[in-house]
């Protein structure tokens, strides 16, 4: 049917697309929209991920930070690469938000930048914090409201806490030129004003784009089984699974705690292939979960909706909040949520 | 000039701006009623001139001391005075003279403000005129209130000095100024039209702030405070409410109609509608609910990103002009070309959606940061605002539809379709339902940008292949009406291309070979759509008519599209076209059964012209013995009814002739003739009504030889064009059947 005769064709008649000069070519943008078809296309080939290791940070991480991001609940969101953001502004960054959050308080009112304000505003990196060295460099922003008076030496009370990363970013990092630097996953603690107000100062210096992170009920099981393979010297919490069922007037939540040696023991039952975890061995897992409610309550747990688990290493909830509880597996955590970052902004 | 030119139009700019919210309605019966005033007679004029002459030197000299006639003639001048200046306004040099005498204090209070009440320029104002004024203030002879009207005649009259940079030396004055209660608001105005970057400094940031501690939150205040903010975004900060415009009390409203007379003079005719124009770039929807924000957001320039990025951040760095130009005073074309060079672009790229100018310059740098900024920004929007993706989306509707308009305005505006759109429908495509926003959508579809279609066909094509046959056949019309501008998208773009010497080797297809390829997937994906529909609805003319549309733009593509392409309609189509009730349809067919032969045949003879030197495509006979055999098929059932067609009829109709004849249809052979074909026999029927208007009995067969082409003529002139043009450039003038 092919109506023209295409071995004819001779090289010369390449006909380079000015769209693909600058568009495609191999330009970042060409890149990112071959990743985006890549994923649209393989979205139902069975995933493979490596159990989380231990812990790979680097020596120089602060101890005493790593252990401020613990056992609070942290909100997740993805953000695009910021553009032109500079690690050694970190200063007149601070000078500048705080002025900022000073004038949306008091709308209407000026402020002076560099004033004394009753809130004091600090960006401190994370060193070390990163997969692997390709990474950008993490940060965190706090807010503390200012000590009364200022004289005395305590520091004052934390309002608000953020912080950007991005663990095991490659592939996005592959996607986009040097002006931008590449930290696709924010994690804020706080109150939510703060947060808009922070967004929308970030979004308007590097002209980045926020949007909360939701985890579905698909990735929190693969959560659960890979946070269950986890070893563990001891166990902090059990491991707790909620399903909610969506029925009026209220939805009912039902609530299923294990013994987090059980959960061990039932995972490596299942799991067969060393280091990885594969989706069947995922799928299994929650089936024989799901087989010992339903022998117990006759109840098929798979027609609800999973919406939180808990096990010792972290809890997520499917509103996009978290909590990491093992300092040893901090870094497998979130090269996961990373993951579902650039997902969600691909 | 060029530079005093920008200051102008941002100084008008501004006064817009603080007046936009006001919302005069400059009626047009008041300029109309004050321009026919200014056309006297030039006799009257120089009557005027001297009378007026006197009263100025009246004026200029002083009150006389005897007092009897002295109110008498004093209120006679000041009439003359007041009569030309709202007649003619008055020249610079007369304006300087009454400034002087009003700010000089040899009159009383009355009769100043009724003169600086009329000072109403012809033209222009001298900006000397103004610096002497100001030196007048200085020496205290005038009273407070005089000083206000001054203020307010200065803001007022603006527009019409000419060298604000004279004005602009006195800043610091003006600025002195704020300190007076009752001139502040004032002065504020003022200074909010006359400020540049150089004259924002440290020491006036801190001294406004202290006012604003003092004064509290006065909306003149926020005003120049905001001014300040712009332009030196490192010093200091403020927010102000978005729905909040109103920054100045009107100073203008005394000189209202005076100044619209002016501005007529000045700028020639229809000054309103010339504004509206530049500013149109700015209208921003007003019936926003509360606390809904804008999805688009607003250009602003990217001072922060700039200054910050210097390693020694030192003030005087941030406030020297460094020659860049904000993109929040960019209004005009004209602007753009001129400072395209050192244009700072707007912090959030997702502004350019919304101004035409910015997306002629993204366009035109092609900057890769640009373009990454606007796709990361692009496709979150979209994603967030998908209405199929919130849960209870009737209350998004609206915005996420007047999103996508916005979006395809900006498409169509560059003639290209951007990535981020093209990766938003991968992700949203299998969730549509087919219903909603459906127009914009299926427009979105219409420019994804031109690629490989085996790869977007798993993608795209085929979920959309799903919506198409489960759904109405009003939204089947829809799909092909954008699969036909997507044709003619891809093809604009090939052809524009095909001409442009490839610089870089892509890593894609870029083959002409590869491209072509691509379009005749896309032309044999649309043909099975349309077999398919075709049959599903019983053979809907008003399907077939969007289904002919799409091939008329197929059939032309090597002539007018320079491209070695030619796809001809499948059967499926041509059958229920040629056998079609409806005569407009048959029309369709020979239409672009005509701009088929014309193609093949323009292909064919390049063919062979250049088939001594390097070989050039060619079609494979196969398109043309195709095409060869529906042209018979067409002449067999419209033209001839001889016997040698019989075999054409057992090509098309499987029956056995004897079938027909037990039937009793044994005059098949004629029954698609142009006279008897169902689409046109009620023309032939009108035909011989018209020529046998006597006529008890109407045969057909009554035309014959001469009347035959009679008949032909009287199809032609019945709009049938197509079947003109198809029968004109296959038949020769001496045939008839």
């Amino acid at each position: 049917m092919d109506p023209y005769d295409a071995s004819d064709l001779t090289p010369r008649q390449s006909a380079s697309s000015r769209l693909k000069d600058y568009f495609i070519g191999a330009t970042p943008l060409q890149k990112r929209l071959e990743s985006v078809r890549k994923q649209a296309t393989f979205v139902s080939t069975p995933p493979r991920k490596k159990i989380p290791q231990c812990s790979q940070l680097q020596e120089d991480v602060d101890p005493q930070k790593v252990a401020f991001l613990l056992h609070k609940q942290w909100t997740l969101y993805s953000l695009t690469p910021l553009y032109k953001f500079s690690y050694t502004n970190l200063k007149e960054y601070s000078r500048l938000l705080s002025a900022f959050i000073t004038a949306e308080k008091q709308k209407g009112l000026a402020v002076e930048v560099g004033e004394d304000f009753n809130i004091k505003v600090i960006f401190s990196t994370l060193l070390g914090m990163k997969g692997t060295q390709k990474d950008s460099e993490a940060f965190l922003v706090q807010i503390l409201s200012k000590s009364q008076p200022p004289s005395e030496n305590t520091e004052g009370k934390v309002l608000w806490t953020g912080w950007f990363c991005c663990i095991f970013g490659d592939s996005l990092l592959e996607t986009v030129s040097e002006d931008f630097t590449c930290l696709p996953l924010f994690l804020a603690n706080g109150a939510e004003s703060n947060t808009a107000i922070i967004g929308t100062w970030f979004q308007r210096t590097f002209d980045c784009y926020f949007s909360p992170l939701s985890i579905n009920a698909f990735n929190l099981s693969w959560m659960a089984a890979m946070w269950t393979a986890c070893k563990m010297d001891h166990y902090m919490a059990t491991t707790e699974f909620l399903w909610s069922v969506p029925c009026s007037p209220q939805s009912l939540d039902i609530s299923y705690a294990i013994h987090p040696e059980d959960a061990k023991a039932l995972w490596d039952s299942v799991h067969k292939t060393p280091g990885e975890v594969t989706q069947e061995e995922v799928d299994l897992f929650m089936d024989c979960l799901y087989s010992h409610f339903h022998r117990h309550f006759k109840i098929h747990l798979s027609a609800t909706r999973l919406v939180r688990v808990s096990t010792s290493v972290a809890s997520a909830h499917t509103d996009g909040k978290i909590k990491i509880l093992c300092h040893k597996y901090l870094i497998g955590v979130l090269a996961y949520l990373t993951e579902l970052a650039i997902f969600q902004i691909e | 000039m060029s530079a005093r030119k920008r200051v102008n139009s941002e100084a008008q700019r501004r006064t817009s701006q603080g007046r936009l919210s006001d919302q005069i309605k400059e009626k047009p019966s008041y300029s109309e009623s004050i321009l026919k005033h200014g056309q006297n007679n030039p006799e009257e004029d120089s009557e005027h001139a001297e009378v007026l002459q006197i009263a100025l030197r009246y004026f200029e000299k002083g009150p006389i001391k005897t007092l009897q006639s002295k109110g008498k003639t004093m209120e006679e001048h000041l009439k003359t005075v007041e009569n030309v200046a709202w007649k003619n306004g008055l020249a610079p040099e007369k304006i300087d003279i009454l400034l002087n005498v009003a700010l000089s204090g040899k009159f009383g209070n009355s009769i100043n403000t009724r003169i600086l009440k009329c000072l109403i320029p012809a033209t222009v104002i001298s900006g000397d005129s103004v610096v002497k004024a100001v030196s007048w203030l200085c020496v205290g002879k005038c009273s407070g209130s005089t000083k206000v009207l001054f203020f307010r005649w200065l803001v007022a009259m603006f527009d019409f000095v000419n060298e604000k940079d004279q004005v602009n030396s006195l800043y610091g004055f003006f600025f002195a100024s704020l300190q007076d209660d009752a001139l502040c608001p004032y002065v504020c105005h003022l200074l909010y039209l006359l400020t540049k970057k150089e004259n924002v400094k440290p020491f006036r940031v801190r001294k406004l702030l202290d006012l604003q501690t003092k004064m509290g939150m006065q909306s003149h205040l926020q005003a120049l405070l905001s001014l300040y903010k712009f332009f030196a975004p490192t010093l200091i900060s403020v927010s102000l409410p978005v729905r909040k415009k109103i920054y100045f009390k009107n100073s203008e409203n005394l000189w209202q109609m005076a100044l619209i007379a002016v501005r007529q003079r000045n700028m020639g005719p229809s000054p309103v509608s010339l504004k509206l124009i530049l500013g149109s770039a700015k209208v921003r929807p007003v019936n926003r609910k509360r606390n809904s924000y804008s999805v688009i957001p607003l250009p602003n320039s990217s001072n922060y990103v700039r200054e910050c990025g210097k390693k020694e951040m030192s003030i005087s760095d941030c406030l020297s002009n460094n020659g860049s130009f904000p993109v929040e005073q960019l209004q005009s074309f004209h602007q753009l070309l001129e400072n395209i060079h050192c244009l700072e672009l707007p912090c959030q790229m997702g502004s350019v959606l919304n101004s035409s100018l910015l997306l002629h310059y993204i366009n035109c740098v092609r900057n890769e940061s640009v373009l990454l900024r606007f796709y990361h920004w692009l496709s979150l929007t979209l994603q967030e605002e998908c209405v199929w993706y919130k849960v209870n989306n009737s209350e998004f509707g609206k915005e996420f539809t007047s999103l996508l308009d916005s979006i395809i305005r900006a498409q169509c505006f560059l003639q290209e379709g951007f990535y981020a759109c093209e990766a938003f429908l991968y992700k949203s495509l299998p969730f549509w339902d087919g219903l909603c926003c459906r127009s914009q959508f299926l427009q979105l579809v219409s420019w994804i940008p031109f690629s490989n279609f085996c790869e977007l066909k798993p993608l795209l094509f085929d979920h959309l292949a799903h919506l198409f046959f489960t759904s109405t056949i009003y939204f089947k019309c829809s799909v092909l009406q954008s699969l036909k501008e997507l044709l003619q998208n891809w093809l604009l773009c090939l052809s524009t291309d095909i001409h442009m010497k490839p610089v870089l080797n892509s890593p894609l297809e870029t083959t002409l070979g590869g491209s072509m390829n691509s379009v005749s997937k896309l032309i044999h994906y649309v043909g099975w759509l349309s077999t398919n529909a075709v049959r599903l609805e019983s053979n809907s003319t008003f399907l077939l008519h969007f289904i002919l549309d799409f091939y008329e733009k197929v059939c032309d593509i090597y002539i007018n599209h320079n491209l070695p392409l030619v796809v001809l309609l499948p059967p499926g189509v041509f059958y229920p076209a040629l056998f079609s009730l409806d005569s407009s349809i048959l029309n369709q067919l020979c239409y672009i059964m005509h701009r088929y032969r014309k193609n093949l045949t323009a292909a064919k003879k390049n063919y062979l012209i250049q088939k001594q030197g390097k070989s050039q495509f060619n079609f494979s006979n196969k398109t043309y013995q195709e095409f060869n055999h529906y042209l018979t098929s067409m002449f067999g059932c419209l033209w001839l009814s001889k016997p040698h067609q019989k075999s054409f009829y057992h090509g098309i109709i499987d029956i056995d002739p004897q079938i027909l004849e037990e039937a009793g249809i044994a005059e098949y052979k004629n029954s698609l003739s142009l006279m008897q074909h169902p689409a046109l026999f009620s023309y032939a029927v009108a035909f011989l009504l018209q020529v046998q208007p006597e006529a008890r009995i109407i045969k057909l067969s009554f035309i014959q030889g001469k009347k035959w082409s009679w008949y032909l003529d009287y199809l032609f002139s019945q709009g049938l064009q197509g079947l003109k043009l198809f029968i004109r450039s296959n038949i020769h003038h001496s045939s008839t059947p």
